[in-house]
């Protein structure tokens, strides 16, 4: 069987790759598009490094077939900056070093952003399970948390 | 090399076909949350993958004799922000909630999680204790069947060759019914069950149970229905010694092993604190409150 | 969140009385927005033209002899370009040379990047295969035939020490044992420190506490798999592409075991996705040199999360015998030690350091710390954070919990009695310089946290720990731009926010702000050489180096402004990032940045350099406190409260100081809770990723407040004392001292997982 031809949207734009059936989305992103943003940590789902969202729904893109991304909108770390200026959780990432090897980051990013849109108020226990499948082994999770949190009070424009 | 056939139907008739043509091993994928460990893992090297998430039955969730009619391929997410099956169904719809991670929720589906066969399966005992059925499809046609009939050892299912589950259905709800599901991880997310429990009970007007199901996870070589630990809470106001009867047969009921996960003993042992737990939410769920 | 918010831009006391303006404050790090944009480029984010995947084949079985490889059916698949075996690499000779922080086995660590003649653990590498695409050399692996004879394997120490055991190396002979024993065995090493008499000591105790434990080998964890690309060229030239902690080492490390010139040999350092010690030692780099040799092109090689837990470092688990002898008031007079650790298949446990370290706190008159390293079927250990001191400060640090109970003391009391303090010497031989471990206990006692009131099932834990941190050989040069920018140039890969930490320590010396600086970590080839990343190095000794590259910058500047000004550079004064003329009274000045603007008149380009072997590291000490609640009916704990206390020298950039206290306290309560290697059977690892190998999870932990001490390193410009390894020592017995209290009854073996600490409970 020939590759498939998989028209989808990324971040917005209109995308076009080829892949094999067993090549996973983050497979796709990473060597057919060079988009490497999105990290491969485990490959079974069990890091949130690779974490995009298919539909405006969070999910980890290594469980993610390339083919089902065929008409559907992706959303991955490079589509979150709006334009020159970045997001609120970027900037209070930055300004409360939730960073220190930087590898989870452009997981937890996305999943932080998928959380603050599904709920744009979530108390510290909220935060912790919506991002219990984002791995850090660097920060003890600590500045993480005080990060979403000051970027969730900056987004209801507190 | 042969690469790996890739299909998605439209109907069920249709995704019926692509599995008999499918070659050696065809396989069906809903959420891919197992399918894709297992394929980066070389443990399953299918012939043909057919989506299952163009089909609408799939993918519905709807009313029906005044239970509910959810589709195999319907995500967790999603069932998790339907208010009513929420409503009737709370344990059920944590029990589902509970799998893996945000992410993994975006996608994990009922379907999925009961015909990967694990025994550990934390949508199933909450499935069973509501006596779920599910709505199959194959090359001979539709058939119906109980959930508990499903998995029948570590990894199998009852399924014939080229069947899937198309939905499941959630009877009618009795009022002063509740239902609970919990399970015993080491962390807080993210583990595979060491042990689950699922009860779901109703109680009459004096706050007397007049029907129980109890349900285990991980506990045996499939998820169990334990009817004595229905019994245990039937005709009681589930008090302490109607819980530690329900305790007593939901430690008899289980035949453990010892793995990476847990030991027999402590499998054994914590099937009852979990299942008298589960009751306990159940009933406080069935009461109202 | 946390309990008493400090204001997040305050000042610490130490930094306001030495007038700092940029060290201790927070600015943005200059590498964060390619960080937050996902841009940065890590190991596998590299892609050359042409270039081919790389796939490892590895031993399915714990130990066994390798009887013959046949690669032809390998070799004859359309697309692959490239097999390797051992015969692809030089024997090497029994040759020991320093390196990081253990001396290395050049012999050994060749035999551990490719087995010859015995396959020492699952996972070992026996081939690897190079191809046009991942799919093809997976195909390929799968092709090569390996012939196997499977021998005995055994994995727990003791089990290792014993006259029947499996053994592992005909050719070890156990050092430091006389008279050398005349049968091979699988102990490598026995080493001992210590002072004074431990029998008489004893002898005079009127309380004497006694325990075994145990701990499990844990795996640094890092979330980004080893990755490498190696481009080699006809003219025998190497270029590598890796995630690592030290380029140089990787260089060195490559040339030694692939048998080329170190000048043959350059190393550009990725972004590291995770070290914390696992990224000293190289796996792939040599397999994809040699591969990129054999095939003419670029190949790219990268572990899966499986291959990384089966054939990576851990550190070491193994078993510690403490016994504690005090006086009626608390006052320690005898201290015993007995350890042996699981090294992995190859000599080099850091038994020794866990000898040295863990009654390194305390001023104990008479002690004597043993350990043996011993060989058994498991991956090689290497370094994580603090290697060797955790488990060590697991038994004393639980001993002196078991002590305090027994003299009816407070435990922060018990261990301000016997603190050591400038002036000890310790038992593993130097004298203390001025040091902050009192500090810590100070501060412990009078937080908050120690006086908070408990609920039913919750009890508290409090542990201390040390480490030495080191200096080393490093190096650094300083480029003035034409604009008055400034490049700080370092060949040390950033693991925690060192760029930033450069930047701030740049701008200070030159007096400018930070935002004018930019730090830049570059290749072997573009850089003086600089011992790797670990230890607590690098703010200490590379900051060092930076500081005294700078200093010769200002040098420079002050005799361009003299030229310009026409007067001695003698009349010159550097002043808050300007050139200053005492001579002519009127007070003139020029920037730094109107200086490099005319450098080029004036003499040419700006620049300093500094290289030096860097001395004076100040040991670090930590106080940790921790509360846990325990389900009595599941054996569950949850740790809901926790403090991290440790003297850092100076805090050059709070934030990052911070987070190494947080990370490591988090990577101490995985490994007290829930991490342990679980083998089958057949000796093969049966949980080689995330879901069961379980480490904290964002819902496992709460907020990790951290107290900075700082009572200042007097050997560093800015008073720095490493920080990284310290907060992974103290939270071992600071968690099994929790869960002891919450539960009653004493847990000495870890990970405290639910089913063990249940059959404690149900033991009582």
């Amino acid at each position: 069987m020939a590759k498939h031809h998989v028209n989808t949207t990324i971040n917005g734009d209109q995308t076009e790759f080829l892949c094999d059936t067993e090549q996973t989305l983050l497979d796709c992103l990473r060597d057919e598009l060079g988009l490497t943003g999105s990290k491969e940590g485990c490959s079974s789902g069990d890091c949130g490094a690779c974490s995009v969202t298919v539909d405006g729904r969070l999910v980890c893109s290594c469980l993610v077939l390339g083919i089902e991304a065929d008409g559907a909108e992706i959303g991955t770390i490079e589509g979150i900056a709006e334009d020159d200026d970045l997001h609120p959780l970027q900037k209070h990432f930055l300004k409360e070093a939730a960073l220190q090897c930087g590898i989870c980051t452009p997981g937890f990013i996305v999943a932080a952003k998928s959380l603050l849109e599904h709920n744009p108020d979530p108390t510290e226990t909220e935060m912790r399970f919506w991002l219990a499948g984002n791995l850090c082994r660097c920060t003890g999770y600590d500045k993480i948390i005080k990060a979403v949190t000051s970027a969730a009070a900056e987004m209801r424009g507190e | 090399m042969t690469q790996t056939q890739f299909t998605a139907p439209t109907t069920v008739r249709s995704a019926v076909r692509c599995l008999a043509e499918g070659g050696k091993n065809p396989k069906v994928l809903a959420g891919g949350t197992d399918l894709l460990v297992q394929l980066r893992a070389g443990r399953v090297k299918p012939t043909t993958i057919v989506d299952l998430k163009k089909i609408p039955e799939l993918k519905v969730i709807k009313t029906e004799k005044g239970g509910f009619r959810i589709g195999a391929a319907v995500a967790g997410a999603e069932l998790n922000a339907h208010k009513a099956v929420k409503k009737a169904w709370p344990g059920l719809v944590e029990g589902l909630d509970l799998i893996g991670s945000t992410q993994i929720q975006g996608r994990a589906s009922l379907g999925g999680n009961l015909c990967n066969g694990s025994p550990a399966a934390d949508s199933v005992p909450a499935l069973i204790a509501a006596a779920a059925a599910c709505k199959i499809a194959g090359p001979k046609g539709v058939r119906h069947a109980k959930v508990e009939s499903i998995v029948t050892g570590p990894g199998k299912t009852s399924l014939k060759k080229g069947e899937f589950i198309v939905s499941f259905f959630l009877p009618k709800r009795a009022k002063r019914s509740g239902d609970a599901y919990l399970r015993l991880i080491p962390r807080t997310e993210m583990d595979i069950a060491v042990v689950g429990a699922g009860v779901s009970l109703t109680v009459d007007a004096k706050g007397v149970c007049t029907d129980a199901r109890v349900s285990l996870g991980a506990v045996a070589p499939k998820p169990l229905l334990v009817k004595a630990g229905a019994k245990a809470l039937i005709g009681t106001t589930v008090d302490d010694d109607a819980l530690e009867a329900l305790a007593a047969a939901a430690s008899a009921a289980c035949n453990p092993i010892d793995d990476k996960r847990g030991t027999i003993e402590y499998r054994t042992k914590v099937a009852g604190v979990l299942a008298k737990r589960a009751a306990l939410i159940a009933l406080d769920r069935a009461k109202g409150k | 969140m946390g309990k008493e918010e400090k204001q997040f831009d305050e000042l610490s006391p130490n930094v306001q009385a030495n007038g700092y303006r940029v060290v201790g404050t927070r600015p943005v790090r200059p590498d964060g927005i390619e960080k937050v944009t996902g841009k940065a480029n890590f190991g596998a984010d590299c892609e050359l033209p042409g270039m081919l995947t790389g796939v490892v084949v590895r031993s399915p079985h714990a130990h066994a002899k390798i009887l013959s490889i046949d690669t032809t059916r390998a070799m004859k698949l359309k697309g692959v370009k490239a097999v390797v075996t051992s015969a692809d690499f030089p024997e090497i000779g029994p040759k020991q040379r320093g390196a990081g922080e253990a001396p290395v086995s050049f012999r050994d660590m060749s035999r551990n990047v490719m087995a010859r003649d015995k396959a020492l653990y699952d996972g070992h590498t026996v081939a690897a295969v190079a191809a046009t695409t991942p799919a093809i050399a997976e195909k390929a692996a799968s092709l090569i035939e390996v012939k196997y004879k499977v021998l005995p394997y055994v994995l727990d120490a003791r089990e290792a020490m014993k006259s029947k055991a499996p053994v592992l190396h005909k050719d070890v002979f156990t050092k430091g044992v006389d008279p050398r024993p005349k049968k091979a065995s699988n102990v490598t090493q026995r080493f001992e420190f210590g002072m004074g008499d431990i029998d008489a000591g004893f002898a005079e105790a009127d309380v004497i506490v006694d325990h075994d434990f145990t701990a499990q080998c844990v795996h640094q964890g890092y979330i980004e798999p080893h990755a490498c690309v190696a481009n080699t060229t006809q003219d025998g030239m190497a270029t590598v592409w890796c995630s690592t902690q030290g380029q140089f080492m990787v260089r060195n490390y490559c040339a030694t075991v692939c048998g080329m010139d170190i000048s043959k040999v350059r190393v550009l350092p990725a972004e590291i996705g995770g070290g914390f010690g696992g990224k000293t030692v190289v796996y792939l780099e040599p397999l994809a040199i040699v591969l990129s040799q054999k095939a003419g092109k670029p190949v790219k090689v990268v572990m899966n999360r499986e291959d990384v837990f089966r054939a990576t470092g851990p550190t070491s688990g193994g078993h510690a015998y403490c016994r504690i002898g005090a006086k009626k008031d608390g006052t320690l007079v005898a201290g015993e030690l007995t350890m042996e650790y699981e090294a992995g298949a190859f000599a080099g446990s850091p038994v020794h350091l866990g000898c040295m370290t863990g009654f390194a706190p305390y001023v104990i008159p008479n002690s004597k710390s043993v350990g043996f390293d011993v060989v058994v079927n498991r991956p090689k250990a290497a370094a994580y954070r603090a290697p060797g001191a955790p488990v060590a400060a697991f038994a004393v640090e639980s001993a002196l919990d078991l002590l305090a109970k027994k003299l009816n003391m407070d435990p922060i009391a018990l261990r301000e009695k016997n603190a050591a303090t400038e002036g000890t010497k310790a038992a593993y031989g130097p004298k203390f310089q001025k040091i902050g471990y009192v500090e810590t206990l100070e501060a412990a006692k009078n937080h908050p946290h120690y006086s908070a009131p408990l609920g039913p099932n919750q009890g508290r834990g409090v542990a201390s720990g040390f480490w030495f941190n080191i200096g080393g050989e490093s190096s650094a040069a300083v480029h003035v731009n034409e604009d008055g920018t400034v490049e700080v140039v370092t060949a040390n890969p950033d693991i925690g926010g060192s760029r930033a930490s450069m930047g701030i320590m740049a701008a200070e010396v030159l007096g400018i702000d930070v935002s004018r600086v930019k730090p830049l970590i570059t290749d072997t080839a573009s850089s003086a050489y600089s011992a790797l990343t670990g230890g607590s190095r690098v703010t200490f000794a590379v900051g060092q180096m930076v500081c005294v590259a700078c200093d010769k910058v200002i040098v420079q500047l002050r005799e361009r402004a003299a030229k310009i000004w026409d007067v001695e550079v003698d009349d010159v004064e550097w002043v808050a990032g300007s050139a200053v003329n005492r001579k002519s009274g009127k007070g003139e000045t020029l920037s730094l940045a109107e200086i490099a603007n005319v450098a080029g008149k004036t003499g040419g380009p700006i620049s300093g350099q500094s290289s030096s072997d860097v001395q004076g590291a100040g040991p670090g000490f930590g106080t940790h406190i921790c509360d846990v609640e325990v389900d009595p009916e599941t054996g569950r704990s949850t740790v809901i409260r926790y403090t991290a206390i440790q003297d850092v020298g100076t805090a050059i950039h709070p934030s990052y100081v911070e987070g190494q206290l947080q990370g490591g306290a988090a990577q101490g309560i995985g490994w007290a809770l829930n991490e342990e290697y679980i083998y089958d059977a057949n000796g093969c690892l049966e949980n080689g990723g995330f879901l069961d190998y379980r480490m904290p999870v964002a819902s496992d932990l709460p907020m990790i407040d951290t107290v900075v001490v700082e009572v200042p390193n007097p050997n560093h410009r800015f008073g720095v004392r490493g920080v990284g390894e310290v907060p992974i020592v103290p939270p071992l017995a600071a968690v099994a001292n929790a869960v002891s209290a919450a539960a009653d009854v004493r847990m000495a073996d870890l990970p405290i997982s639910p089913p063990r600490l249940l059959a404690a409970i149900d033991g009582k």
